[in-house]
Protein backbone atom coordinates (compact mmCIF):
# COMPACT_ATOMS: atom_id res chain seq x y z
CA UNK A 1 0.00 0.00 0.00
CA UNK A 2 1.31 3.58 -0.45
CA UNK A 3 3.05 5.22 1.99
CA UNK A 4 3.27 9.21 2.49
CA UNK A 5 5.62 11.22 3.60
CA UNK A 6 4.64 13.67 6.51
CA UNK A 7 5.76 14.60 9.80
CA UNK A 8 5.60 14.10 13.10
CA UNK A 9 4.41 17.04 15.77
CA UNK A 10 8.20 17.43 16.03
CA UNK A 11 9.31 17.47 12.43
CA UNK A 12 10.78 14.36 11.96
CA UNK A 13 9.33 12.51 9.08
CA UNK A 14 7.11 9.94 9.32
CA UNK A 15 5.79 7.34 6.25
CA UNK A 16 1.67 6.70 6.77
CA UNK A 17 -0.53 5.45 4.24
CA UNK A 18 -3.35 7.41 3.90
CA UNK A 19 -5.89 5.23 6.24
CA UNK A 20 -3.36 5.55 9.12
CA UNK A 21 -3.31 9.39 7.70
CA UNK A 22 -7.39 9.44 8.15
CA UNK A 23 -7.82 7.99 11.30
CA UNK A 24 -5.40 10.30 12.78
CA UNK A 25 -7.42 13.04 11.57
CA UNK A 26 -10.48 11.68 12.95
CA UNK A 27 -8.50 11.49 16.36
CA UNK A 28 -7.30 14.71 15.95
CA UNK A 29 -10.71 16.03 15.55
CA UNK A 30 -12.46 13.50 17.26
CA UNK A 31 -9.93 15.34 20.57
CA UNK A 32 -10.43 18.80 19.74
CA UNK A 33 -14.60 18.44 19.82
CA UNK A 34 -14.43 16.11 23.07
CA UNK A 35 -12.13 18.72 24.82
CA UNK A 36 -13.67 21.64 23.42
CA UNK A 37 -17.33 20.63 23.79
CA UNK A 38 -17.18 21.88 19.76
CA UNK A 39 -18.75 20.31 16.59
CA UNK A 40 -15.89 17.40 14.85
CA UNK A 41 -14.83 18.73 11.51
CA UNK A 42 -17.48 17.71 8.66
CA UNK A 43 -16.97 14.49 6.05
CA UNK A 44 -16.03 17.00 3.41
CA UNK A 45 -13.55 19.02 5.39
CA UNK A 46 -12.19 15.80 6.57
CA UNK A 47 -11.73 15.02 3.31
CA UNK A 48 -10.28 18.26 2.53
CA UNK A 49 -7.44 18.55 5.07
CA UNK A 50 -6.81 14.64 4.01
CA UNK A 51 -6.09 15.87 0.54
CA UNK A 52 -4.22 18.37 1.31
CA UNK A 53 -1.98 16.16 3.88
CA UNK A 54 -1.08 13.62 0.90
CA UNK A 55 -0.50 16.14 -0.92
CA UNK A 56 2.97 15.06 -2.79
CA UNK A 57 4.17 18.14 -3.76
CA UNK A 58 6.95 20.02 -1.32
CA UNK A 59 5.26 23.31 -1.55
CA UNK A 60 1.04 24.01 -1.01
CA UNK A 61 -0.84 27.05 -0.95
CA UNK A 62 -4.50 28.54 -1.26
CA UNK A 63 -5.54 29.51 -4.77
CA UNK A 64 -4.88 32.57 -6.25
CA UNK A 65 -7.89 35.29 -4.61
CA UNK A 66 -7.23 33.26 -1.59
CA UNK A 67 -4.84 35.06 0.74
CA UNK A 68 -4.57 36.46 3.97
CA UNK A 69 -3.38 38.89 6.21
CA UNK A 70 -0.06 38.03 7.76
CA UNK A 71 0.71 39.79 11.36
CA UNK A 72 3.74 38.66 13.54
CA UNK A 73 5.07 38.27 17.19
CA UNK A 74 8.69 38.37 18.57
CA UNK A 75 9.13 41.32 15.92
CA UNK A 76 12.78 41.78 14.60
CA UNK A 77 13.66 39.35 17.19
CA UNK A 78 13.35 36.88 15.20
CA UNK A 79 15.94 38.19 12.55
CA UNK A 80 18.73 39.62 15.38
CA UNK A 81 17.20 37.16 18.64
CA UNK A 82 18.79 33.70 19.63
CA UNK A 83 17.46 31.27 19.38
CA UNK A 84 15.31 31.34 22.00
CA UNK A 85 12.88 33.17 19.51
CA UNK A 86 14.08 31.15 16.72
CA UNK A 87 15.77 34.23 16.22
CA UNK A 88 18.59 34.38 13.24
CA UNK A 89 21.25 35.78 15.36
CA UNK A 90 21.93 38.49 12.75
CA UNK A 91 23.43 41.71 14.81
CA UNK A 92 21.03 44.41 12.97
CA UNK A 93 19.35 47.62 13.78
CA UNK A 94 15.67 47.53 15.07
CA UNK A 95 14.98 49.90 12.01
CA UNK A 96 16.89 47.31 9.71
CA UNK A 97 14.63 44.17 10.77
CA UNK A 98 11.28 46.51 10.20
CA UNK A 99 12.76 47.44 6.83
CA UNK A 100 13.37 43.69 5.69
CA UNK A 101 10.34 42.41 6.87
CA UNK A 102 8.41 44.85 4.99
CA UNK A 103 10.84 45.02 2.09
CA UNK A 104 11.57 41.22 1.13
CA UNK A 105 9.86 38.91 3.76
CA UNK A 106 6.86 40.40 2.33
CA UNK A 107 4.96 41.47 6.21
CA UNK A 108 1.52 42.67 5.92
CA UNK A 109 1.96 44.28 9.09
CA UNK A 110 4.93 43.79 11.62
CA UNK A 111 5.91 45.30 15.08
CA UNK A 112 8.64 46.44 17.67
CA UNK A 113 10.14 44.44 20.29
CA UNK A 114 12.00 44.21 23.45
CA UNK A 115 14.59 41.42 23.91
CA UNK A 116 12.20 39.71 26.99
CA UNK A 117 9.43 40.40 25.02
CA UNK A 118 7.04 40.75 28.15
CA UNK A 119 5.23 43.86 29.61
CA UNK A 120 6.91 43.84 32.68
CA UNK A 121 10.68 44.80 31.37
CA UNK A 122 9.79 47.33 28.74
CA UNK A 123 8.40 49.84 31.86
CA UNK A 124 12.07 51.17 32.62
CA UNK A 125 13.08 51.55 29.40
CA UNK A 126 9.42 52.65 27.58
CA UNK A 127 11.29 55.92 26.70
CA UNK A 128 13.95 53.98 24.07
CA UNK A 129 11.07 52.28 22.98
CA UNK A 130 9.28 55.07 22.55
CA UNK A 131 11.41 56.55 20.44
CA UNK A 132 12.33 53.57 18.62
CA UNK A 133 8.90 53.76 17.67
CA UNK A 134 8.63 57.46 16.30
CA UNK A 135 12.04 56.36 14.09
CA UNK A 136 10.53 53.73 12.80
CA UNK A 137 7.11 55.09 12.24
CA UNK A 138 9.07 57.92 9.87
CA UNK A 139 10.50 55.32 7.65
CA UNK A 140 7.63 52.09 7.53
CA UNK A 141 4.47 51.83 5.43
CA UNK A 142 2.96 48.78 6.17
CA UNK A 143 0.84 48.83 9.96
CA UNK A 144 3.61 48.72 12.36
CA UNK A 145 2.72 47.38 16.28
CA UNK A 146 4.66 47.54 19.46
CA UNK A 147 4.53 43.76 20.39
CA UNK A 148 5.08 42.12 24.04
CA UNK A 149 3.86 38.87 25.98
CA UNK A 150 1.68 39.89 29.40
CA UNK A 151 3.40 37.14 30.90
CA UNK A 152 2.49 37.71 34.41
CA UNK A 153 5.15 34.98 35.48
CA UNK A 154 7.81 37.97 36.26
CA UNK A 155 5.43 39.49 38.93
CA UNK A 156 5.53 36.32 40.82
CA UNK A 157 8.72 35.46 43.16
CA UNK A 158 11.20 35.44 42.93
CA UNK A 159 11.18 37.74 39.76
CA UNK A 160 8.56 39.81 41.04
CA UNK A 161 6.72 41.46 44.15
CA UNK A 162 4.05 38.89 44.84
CA UNK A 163 4.29 35.36 46.18
CA UNK A 164 4.32 32.55 44.04
CA UNK A 165 1.42 30.55 43.48
CA UNK A 166 2.82 27.28 43.11
CA UNK A 167 4.62 27.55 45.96
CA UNK A 168 1.78 28.57 48.28
CA UNK A 169 -0.29 25.99 47.26
CA UNK A 170 2.59 23.11 47.85
CA UNK A 171 2.15 24.56 51.59
CA UNK A 172 -1.70 23.99 50.95
CA UNK A 173 -2.20 27.90 51.25
CA UNK A 174 -5.03 28.06 48.54
CA UNK A 175 -6.56 31.42 49.67
CA UNK A 176 -3.63 32.82 50.44
CA UNK A 177 -2.05 31.43 46.69
CA UNK A 178 -5.35 33.29 44.81
CA UNK A 179 -4.95 36.28 46.43
CA UNK A 180 -1.51 36.49 45.21
CA UNK A 181 -3.03 36.19 41.77
CA UNK A 182 -5.67 38.88 42.05
CA UNK A 183 -2.70 41.43 43.39
CA UNK A 184 -0.35 40.51 40.44
CA UNK A 185 -3.24 40.29 37.77
CA UNK A 186 -3.83 44.57 38.68
CA UNK A 187 -0.51 44.96 38.96
CA UNK A 188 -0.08 43.59 35.44
CA UNK A 189 -3.41 45.71 34.10
CA UNK A 190 -1.77 48.87 35.39
CA UNK A 191 1.30 48.09 33.53
CA UNK A 192 -0.19 47.17 30.42
CA UNK A 193 -2.34 50.48 30.75
CA UNK A 194 1.31 52.41 31.49
CA UNK A 195 3.19 50.88 28.32
CA UNK A 196 0.47 50.65 25.62
CA UNK A 197 -0.60 54.17 26.31
CA UNK A 198 3.34 55.56 26.44
CA UNK A 199 3.72 53.64 22.81
CA UNK A 200 0.35 54.69 21.67
CA UNK A 201 2.04 58.71 22.01
CA UNK A 202 4.87 57.91 20.23
CA UNK A 203 2.43 56.91 17.05
CA UNK A 204 2.32 53.24 16.85
CA UNK A 205 -0.39 51.54 15.11
CA UNK A 206 -1.51 49.78 17.69
CA UNK A 207 -0.38 46.88 20.38
CA UNK A 208 -0.11 42.79 20.22
CA UNK A 209 -0.55 41.07 23.14
CA UNK A 210 1.45 37.80 22.31
CA UNK A 211 0.97 34.82 24.49
CA UNK A 212 -1.73 35.91 26.85
CA UNK A 213 -2.34 33.44 30.03
CA UNK A 214 0.90 31.54 29.36
CA UNK A 215 0.86 32.03 33.88
CA UNK A 216 -2.75 30.99 33.51
CA UNK A 217 -6.70 32.17 34.93
CA UNK A 218 -5.07 35.24 36.06
CA UNK A 219 -2.72 36.25 33.33
CA UNK A 220 -6.03 36.18 31.31
CA UNK A 221 -8.09 38.30 33.94
CA UNK A 222 -5.17 40.52 34.27
CA UNK A 223 -4.94 41.25 30.40
CA UNK A 224 -8.10 41.80 29.48
CA UNK A 225 -8.97 44.10 32.06
CA UNK A 226 -5.55 45.96 31.14
CA UNK A 227 -7.19 45.89 26.88
CA UNK A 228 -10.38 47.13 28.75
CA UNK A 229 -8.91 50.35 30.49
CA UNK A 230 -6.90 50.81 27.27
CA UNK A 231 -10.03 50.44 25.69
CA UNK A 232 -11.19 52.93 27.38
CA UNK A 233 -8.32 55.56 27.38
CA UNK A 234 -7.58 55.31 23.65
CA UNK A 235 -10.66 54.44 21.42
CA UNK A 236 -9.00 54.57 18.28
CA UNK A 237 -6.09 52.30 19.21
CA UNK A 238 -5.86 48.80 17.12
CA UNK A 239 -5.62 45.76 19.51
CA UNK A 240 -4.89 42.36 18.97
CA UNK A 241 -5.06 39.63 21.68
CA UNK A 242 -3.50 36.31 21.25
CA UNK A 243 -3.77 33.51 23.31
CA UNK A 244 -0.64 30.74 24.93
CA UNK A 245 -2.57 27.78 24.36
CA UNK A 246 -6.34 26.07 23.34
CA UNK A 247 -7.26 26.11 27.04
CA UNK A 248 -6.96 28.50 29.55
CA UNK A 249 -5.22 26.81 32.80
CA UNK A 250 -7.33 27.42 35.84
CA UNK A 251 -4.24 28.08 38.38
CA UNK A 252 -6.16 30.42 40.13
CA UNK A 253 -9.25 28.34 39.78
CA UNK A 254 -12.12 31.22 40.60
CA UNK A 255 -11.16 34.43 39.07
CA UNK A 256 -14.01 35.91 36.64
CA UNK A 257 -13.59 38.48 33.89
CA UNK A 258 -17.14 39.92 33.64
CA UNK A 259 -18.84 37.38 35.74
CA UNK A 260 -17.67 34.32 34.16
CA UNK A 261 -14.92 31.96 35.31
CA UNK A 262 -11.99 32.22 32.72
CA UNK A 263 -10.35 28.79 34.04
CA UNK A 264 -11.01 25.89 31.05
CA UNK A 265 -12.21 28.45 28.30
CA UNK A 266 -11.30 27.07 24.97
CA UNK A 267 -11.04 29.43 21.26
CA UNK A 268 -14.67 29.81 21.05
CA UNK A 269 -15.51 31.27 24.33
CA UNK A 270 -12.22 33.21 24.74
CA UNK A 271 -12.68 35.28 21.46
CA UNK A 272 -16.12 36.45 23.37
CA UNK A 273 -14.04 37.63 25.97
CA UNK A 274 -11.38 39.59 23.99
CA UNK A 275 -14.01 41.39 22.08
CA UNK A 276 -16.07 42.72 25.12
CA UNK A 277 -12.42 43.67 26.75
CA UNK A 278 -12.21 46.19 23.25
CA UNK A 279 -9.70 44.16 21.38
CA UNK A 280 -9.76 44.41 17.10
CA UNK A 281 -7.90 41.18 16.38
CA UNK A 282 -7.99 37.80 18.15
CA UNK A 283 -5.46 34.86 17.98
CA UNK A 284 -6.32 31.55 19.16
CA UNK A 285 -3.82 28.84 19.56
CA UNK A 286 -3.85 25.26 19.22
CA UNK A 287 -0.29 23.35 20.91
CA UNK A 288 1.35 20.52 19.06
CA UNK A 289 1.72 17.23 20.63
CA UNK A 290 5.34 16.18 19.56
CA UNK A 291 4.22 12.54 19.81
CA UNK A 292 1.46 12.83 17.23
CA UNK A 293 1.66 13.19 13.84
CA UNK A 294 0.87 16.63 11.84
CA UNK A 295 -2.47 15.04 10.11
CA UNK A 296 -3.42 14.55 14.27
CA UNK A 297 -1.75 17.78 15.42
CA UNK A 298 -3.50 19.91 12.56
CA UNK A 299 -7.02 17.72 12.56
CA UNK A 300 -7.14 19.70 15.57
CA UNK A 301 -5.98 22.83 15.55
CA UNK A 302 -8.23 23.17 12.43
CA UNK A 303 -11.06 21.81 14.51
CA UNK A 304 -10.32 24.39 17.13
CA UNK A 305 -9.63 27.64 15.41
CA UNK A 306 -12.73 26.96 13.48
CA UNK A 307 -15.22 26.86 15.92
CA UNK A 308 -13.46 30.29 17.04
CA UNK A 309 -14.24 31.84 13.50
CA UNK A 310 -17.45 30.45 13.38
CA UNK A 311 -18.81 32.18 16.40
CA UNK A 312 -16.13 35.61 16.10
CA UNK A 313 -17.24 38.76 15.15
CA UNK A 314 -13.68 39.86 14.82
CA UNK A 315 -10.91 38.97 12.45
CA UNK A 316 -8.81 35.96 13.49
CA UNK A 317 -5.28 35.46 13.15
CA UNK A 318 -4.70 32.55 14.40
CA UNK A 319 -0.72 31.97 15.41
CA UNK A 320 0.88 29.46 13.38
CA UNK A 321 5.00 29.88 14.68
CA UNK A 322 6.81 26.71 16.14
CA UNK A 323 4.65 24.19 18.32
CA UNK A 324 0.94 26.10 17.23
CA UNK A 325 -1.77 25.99 14.54
CA UNK A 326 -0.77 22.25 13.62
CA UNK A 327 2.82 23.30 12.71
CA UNK A 328 5.89 20.87 14.59
CA UNK A 329 7.51 21.94 17.56
CA UNK A 330 10.87 22.72 16.10
CA UNK A 331 13.10 25.86 15.58
CA UNK A 332 13.23 25.17 11.85
CA UNK A 333 9.70 23.99 10.89
CA UNK A 334 9.89 21.77 7.71
CA UNK A 335 8.75 24.23 4.60
CA UNK A 336 6.26 21.16 4.14
CA UNK A 337 4.48 20.98 6.89
CA UNK A 338 4.21 24.88 7.42
CA UNK A 339 2.42 25.62 3.84
CA UNK A 340 -0.03 22.21 4.48
CA UNK A 341 -0.95 24.22 8.32
CA UNK A 342 -1.04 27.39 6.63
CA UNK A 343 -3.57 26.57 3.91
CA UNK A 344 -5.56 24.36 5.80
CA UNK A 345 -6.43 27.03 8.27
CA UNK A 346 -7.52 29.91 5.56
CA UNK A 347 -9.40 27.23 3.62
CA UNK A 348 -11.30 24.99 6.26
CA UNK A 349 -10.72 27.03 9.46
CA UNK A 350 -11.63 30.19 7.77
CA UNK A 351 -9.06 32.30 9.17
CA UNK A 352 -9.07 36.21 8.45
CA UNK A 353 -4.71 36.14 8.93
CA UNK A 354 -2.14 34.02 10.32
CA UNK B 1 9.01 31.41 8.25
CA UNK B 2 7.63 34.20 7.65
CA UNK B 3 8.20 33.36 4.10
CA UNK B 4 6.70 29.80 4.27
CA UNK B 5 3.47 31.53 5.43
CA UNK B 6 3.80 34.19 2.52
CA UNK B 7 3.81 31.38 0.05
CA UNK B 8 1.71 29.38 1.38
CA UNK B 9 -1.16 31.99 1.64
CA UNK B 10 0.11 35.40 2.67
CA UNK B 11 -0.79 38.64 0.73
CA UNK B 12 2.88 39.91 0.63
CA UNK B 13 2.25 43.89 1.84
CA UNK B 14 3.88 46.20 0.05
CA UNK B 15 4.18 43.74 -2.86
CA UNK B 16 0.05 43.61 -3.60
CA UNK B 17 -2.27 45.47 -0.94
CA UNK B 18 -2.11 43.22 2.15
CA UNK B 19 -0.52 46.37 4.28
CA UNK B 20 -3.92 47.72 3.30
CA UNK B 21 -6.27 45.14 4.16
CA UNK B 22 -4.42 44.86 7.50
CA UNK B 23 -4.84 48.41 7.94
CA UNK B 24 -8.85 47.79 7.55
CA UNK B 25 -8.64 44.64 9.53
CA UNK B 26 -7.41 46.53 12.64
CA UNK B 27 -9.29 49.67 12.09
CA UNK B 28 -12.44 48.67 11.91
CA UNK B 29 -12.78 44.81 12.70
CA UNK B 30 -13.16 44.32 9.55
CA UNK B 31 -12.85 40.12 8.28
CA UNK B 32 -10.75 39.47 5.53
CA UNK B 33 -13.65 39.25 2.70
CA UNK B 34 -15.21 42.81 3.95
CA UNK B 35 -11.65 44.24 4.21
CA UNK B 36 -10.62 42.97 0.50
CA UNK B 37 -13.65 44.16 -1.03
CA UNK B 38 -13.24 48.26 0.51
CA UNK B 39 -9.56 48.60 -0.21
CA UNK B 40 -9.92 47.07 -3.66
CA UNK B 41 -13.13 49.48 -4.49
CA UNK B 42 -11.12 52.30 -3.24
CA UNK B 43 -8.37 51.48 -5.91
CA UNK B 44 -10.89 50.59 -8.43
CA UNK B 45 -9.69 47.01 -8.56
CA UNK B 46 -11.24 43.41 -8.51
CA UNK B 47 -10.73 41.75 -4.02
CA UNK B 48 -8.62 38.94 -6.80
CA UNK B 49 -6.32 41.57 -7.90
CA UNK B 50 -5.33 43.01 -4.20
CA UNK B 51 -2.80 40.13 -4.55
CA UNK B 52 -1.71 40.55 -8.10
CA UNK B 53 1.85 41.83 -7.75
CA UNK B 54 1.44 42.72 -11.75
CA UNK B 55 -1.68 44.81 -10.85
CA UNK B 56 -0.60 46.47 -7.81
CA UNK B 57 2.74 47.48 -8.24
CA UNK B 58 1.85 49.57 -10.76
CA UNK B 59 -1.15 50.83 -9.33
CA UNK B 60 0.88 51.98 -5.74
CA UNK B 61 3.50 54.06 -7.90
CA UNK B 62 0.58 55.69 -9.02
CA UNK B 63 -1.41 56.80 -6.51
CA UNK B 64 1.52 57.39 -4.78
CA UNK B 65 0.83 54.82 -1.05
CA UNK B 66 5.10 53.10 -1.53
CA UNK B 67 6.22 50.54 -4.12
CA UNK B 68 8.19 47.71 -2.61
CA UNK B 69 11.41 48.76 -4.79
CA UNK B 70 13.43 51.70 -3.96
CA UNK B 71 12.28 54.36 -6.56
CA UNK B 72 13.46 57.82 -6.46
CA UNK B 73 11.30 60.32 -6.02
CA UNK B 74 8.45 58.21 -4.78
CA UNK B 75 6.75 59.00 -1.24
CA UNK B 76 8.01 57.13 1.39
CA UNK B 77 7.38 56.34 4.90
CA UNK B 78 4.92 59.14 6.50
CA UNK B 79 4.39 60.64 3.10
CA UNK B 80 3.02 57.54 1.52
CA UNK B 81 0.96 56.79 4.41
CA UNK B 82 -0.48 60.38 4.48
CA UNK B 83 -1.37 59.28 0.77
CA UNK B 84 -3.23 55.83 2.55
CA UNK B 85 -5.31 57.47 4.47
CA UNK B 86 -6.59 59.86 1.81
CA UNK B 87 -7.29 56.41 0.00
CA UNK B 88 -8.74 54.85 2.60
CA UNK B 89 -10.54 57.34 4.57
CA UNK B 90 -9.05 56.47 7.76
CA UNK B 91 -6.63 58.03 10.65
CA UNK B 92 -2.62 56.82 10.96
CA UNK B 93 -1.47 57.52 14.58
CA UNK B 94 2.10 58.27 13.34
CA UNK B 95 0.98 60.77 10.55
CA UNK B 96 -1.40 62.37 13.02
CA UNK B 97 1.62 63.00 15.22
CA UNK B 98 3.61 64.05 12.46
CA UNK B 99 1.39 66.83 11.23
CA UNK B 100 0.99 68.34 15.36
CA UNK B 101 4.79 68.08 15.29
CA UNK B 102 5.16 69.71 12.08
CA UNK B 103 2.42 72.24 13.68
CA UNK B 104 4.84 73.34 16.08
CA UNK B 105 7.77 74.32 13.87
Amino acid sequence: MAKYCTRMGDGSTVYMTKEEIKQDVLDGTADAADMGGIKDLTADEIEHLIEIICDTNRIVGVARGEEVVLSYDVGQLDMTGDNGNSGGGVPASRLNGALVHERTLCADTFELAHSDYSIKPVKPVIANEMNDMEVIQNNIIIPYFYGAMPNMGLYYSPDGPYGNPADLMRQFKIDEAQEQAEAAAKHLARDILYVATKIDDAGSDGFNFDTTASAGDADFVGTLTGVEQLRKERPDMSIMLGMAGENVMGIHGEIEYDGKVVAGLFPHQQVALAEKAGANVFGPVSNTNTGKSLAWNLSRAVTFVKSCTDVSSLPVHVNMGMGVGGIPMSETPPLDAVTRCSKAMVEIAKVDGV
Amino acid sequence: MSIAHFVASGMGGLRTGGDLVARMQFTKNMKVGKAKDYVAKKLGVTAFDLSDEYILRELREDVGIGVLTGVPGTPKGIAAKMNIEDLLGIKINSCEKFRKYHAKR
